[in-house]
């Protein structure tokens, strides 16, 4: 598709970037090998190339890392709000200094465009610390009562389609509010973690406070169990999210989860079609699909779906796949060669299914792992890519006649995280965000984040929300 | 026969009250046919009441989501108007109630009456809280670009509410009515040993115009209901205040299995304490919706 839209490569430069060859564990403000010297391997999913080599925390780490946070918690939690928002400030103002470096990092260690990681990571990761930052001495007025109390140690989990945004999501509210934190990274993205354990140190963060943990499942599994932690926070799989909500039953254990999402996107007949266009492809392509938040299911009013469905495919068709570190890419490369398996294999079953496929014309590179923006049309409710959460660059077509029937049908699933709605008629927003059962509504826009703003799913896409006033809660003992 | 003899033959014999459940605003007996033997502390027996089985637990489950529409999506101010409706009947009701609790809690009857006159202003309380809990716990936010940005708290639907065993009124009408203030339908499992208010409660509901469903109120063994309950798909929440610890894990657990909200027994000492918003909050979601505002650029207008 050789156009107007071949661009010159503008590839962002990685010497703003130093990855060592190998990293420890970080606990108790010191790099330091697993116990049982275990390691692993983490490369860049748009080349393969091994990027480092990360210490892989067993059992016995992530007591230690416990431990150390147990001990830090007495003092930090001690603090005056205010000495502890000044830390939140300092690592801030730090992560904005040397942003550029991590927008590189992320890119290189989780395949997604560097204009995503510049232009939208990276600047909400600092937003997130600056807005928390602030509460740490507010806390009285939050609306929780008048002294509300932190929980303890937390035990933090987080996926790797956002390493550093959920980093930030879950340590700067924790850490706000008084709590300290033992985190593991996903295992395909453990540097920008790592990378901010440095940034702890340089802000002078006491010891103990912050650790991180890099691991497998099994890593997070003992986290979870740990005794002596006191609150869970988790994002990913409604799968794993329940494994740890039968886990943590009975105890007094703390839980907030953020689990899948099967987003309806529904576009009425007098919406401007350019814009929901865009929304559309935001909601399904950004991060190559890999959002939990995602709108991959796109429900449009039958009566402009062949208009709709035309300029979605001639817009599709400018999309650029390739290099993620390219300034001018949009799609970059899917994060594992696990999560390309899990891709082909829900899409193959679509096609089995009967739904029809359609990608763009579109090279993919030859190393690397890498997936299409695709399209299914003819999608009934009971098809699996209507059904089940893909995390990647698919977006399935049905269509609707009434509100109601859209209504109905967005709210046809377990999931209940986000949904949009495009129209110009105001009080067709109004209604149709009042029922549908999500957590997030974006109406004539779509994927947009904000640290005052909560985020958090209804029924199996989890309970609890981040980011607001109300993310606060997640931290605070509010009995 | 001397006529003294036979007055006393005459004295009026009392009537008896078939306790029966409250489901979808009906009064029905258990499907399974069961009752079972309901005594005040000194082991006097006071009425058979219904032991009911999976069946009514899923029936009333049915009901609830039936009602759910209806009452979630009245008007707060209707809301409140019909749960002050309620404490008006309880009012009438007072010496109904006194008896009952009495009875159940071994109590005096002044402290009885102290306990139910608690209790009915707990539910005034709650009464005034339907309009209220979406200013306190929602609100506008400030983003950083230009989008119309507001939360607000919704109820997450049908919540399964396991009445503490020791409080038969107060501490039921404590976790009842903060579930459907906010706008939730309940199915109320009542006090194992003493399940007589809660019963009488299903009656006040039914002449106190809150549609059918709203409440459903079951009777029996606490851990035999509860569990197809913890484990019902339909069912989104569960409140475990009358569970001991062992049933209250094992429900947890069951509960997981469609990530139901779920709020674990919290001791309370003493149920006539201030409540505060929890009880209210655990079974809100809160909902966020953006808009474009077309605010001013810095690029001129965009509107």
């Amino acid at each position: 598709m050789a156009s107007v839209f071949e661009y010159a490569p503008a590839p962002e430069s990685r010497s703003v970037v130093d990855i060592a060859p190998s990293y420890g564990l970080f606990i108790d403000g010191e790099f330091v090998e697993a116990a049982d010297g275990k390691v692993f391997k983490t490369v860049s999913p748009s080349t393969e190339e091994v990027l480092s080599e990360i210490a892989q925390a067993g059992e016995a780490d992530v007591d230690r890392a416990v431990r150390a946070a147990r001990t830090a918690f007495g003092k930090w939690s001690a603090l005056p709000g205010s000495e502890r928002a000044k830390y939140l400030f300092r690592i801030a103002r730090i992560i904005q200094e040397r942003s550029r470096e991590l927008a590189v990092l992320e890119t290189l260690d989780n395949g997604k465009p560097i204009k995503e990681t510049r232009d939208a990571d990276l600047p909400l990761v600092a937003a997130h610390f600056f807005y928390y930052a602030g509460w740490a001495d507010k806390l009285d007025h939050a609306g929780f009562g008048p002294s509300p109390r932190p929980l303890g140690v937390a035990g933090q989990v987080i996926p790797w389609n956002f390493p550093l945004l959920m980093l930030a999501w879950k340590i700067a509210p924790a850490l706000a509010t008084g709590n300290t934190v033992v985190l593991k990274p996903a295992e395909t993205t453990p540097l920008s973690a790592l990378f901010f354990a440095d940034i702890c140190r340089q802000a002078g963060l006491p010891k103990g406070v912050v650790n991180i943990l890099p691991g497998y499942g099994d890593t997070g599994a003992a986290l979870v169990a740990h005794p002596d932690v006191n609150k869970v926070a988790f994002t990913g799989s409604t799968a794993v999210g329940k494994q740890i909500a039968r886990t943590v039953a009975g105890s007094r254990k703390k839980l907030t989860l953020e689990l899948g999402g099967k987003g309806a996107n529904i576009v009425f007949d007098d919406a401007p079609i350019d814009q929901a266009v865009e929304g559309i492809v935001s909601g399904i392509f950004f991060n190559q699909g890999q959002v939990c938040c995602a709108g991959s299911r796109l429900l449009v009013q039958e009566s402009v779906q062949d208009e709709l469905l035309e300029s979605l495919k001639r817009r599709l068709s400018t999309l650029r796949l390739g290099d993620p570190l390219d300034k001018n890419t949009d799609i970059g490369a899917i994060n594992s060669a696990e999560q390309l398996s899990r891709i082909t294999t829900l899409v193959e079953r679509g096609e089995a299914e009967g739904a029809e496929r359609w990608s763009p014309d579109c090279e993919l590179p030859t190393s690397g792992y890498w997936f299409a923006p695709t399209l299914f049309t003819n999608v009934t409710q009971a098809h699996t890519v209507a059904r089940d959460e893909i995390f990647g660059p698919v977006l399935s077509v049905l269509s609707f006649r009434t509100p109601e029937e859209a209504v109905a049908k967005a709210n046809n699933t377990p999931y209940g995280l986000s949904a949009g709605i495009w129209t110009e008629k105001g009080s067709r927003i109004l209604a149709v965000a009042g029922k549908l059962r999500a957590g997030v509504i974006w109406s004539n826009t779509f994927n947009k984040f904000d640290p005052t703003s909560p985020f958090g799913g209804y029924k199996e896409s989890g309970f609890g929300r981040e980011g607001g006033r109300h993310g606060l809660e997640a931290y605070l003992d509010v009995r | 026969m001397s006529d003294k003899t036979d007055k006393t033959a005459q004295r009026r014999l009392s009537v008896f009250k078939t306790y029966k459940l409250y489901v979808g605003g009906k009064f029905p007996r258990s499907e399974s046919g069961r009752v079972y033997e309901v005594s005040d502390t000194k082991g006097t027996w006071l009425a058979n009441a219904p032991q009911s089985s999976r069946k009514d637990a899923r029936d009333a489950v049915v009901a609830a989501r039936k009602a759910f529409g209806g009452w979630s999506g009245a008007t707060a101010y209707n809301r409140g108007q019909i749960l002050y409706r309620v404490a008006e009947m309880l009012e009438a009701r007072r010496g109904q109630f006194v008896h009952e609790v009495a009875d159940a809690e071994g109590l005096s009857k002044s402290r009885a009456a102290e306990q139910v006159e608690a209790t009915i202003d707990r539910w005034v309380w709650y009464a005034g809280w339907t309009d209220k809990i979406a200013q306190v716990v929602g609100g506008g936010n400030p983003v950083a670009g230009p989008y119309f940005n507001l939360s607000s708290p919704e109820p997450t639907g049908v919540v399964t509410v396991l009445a503490p065993q020791e409080s038969s009124f107060l501490g039921l009408v404590s976790v009842v009515a903060p579930v459907i203030a906010t706008g939730n339908t309940a199915i109320v499992i009542a006090s194992e040993r003493s399940p007589l208010p809660a019963l009488s409660l299903g009656e006040v509901f039914a002449t106190s115009d809150l549609p059918g469903g709203v409440v459903n109120v079951l009777s029996g063994r606490t851990a035999e209901i509860a569990a197809p309950l913890a484990a019902h798909q339909d069912v989104n929440a569960i409140d475990l205040a009358g569970a001991d610890e062992a049933l209250a894990k094992e429900l947890e657990i069951a509960a997981a299995d469609n990530l139901k909200r779920v709020l674990r027994p919290q001791p309370v000492d003493d149920w006539s304490a201030d409540p505060g918003t929890d009880r209210m909050t655990a079974f809100l979601e809160t909902k966020t919706v953006w808009h474009p505002t077309g605010s001013l650029g810095a690029s001129g207008s965009s509107y």
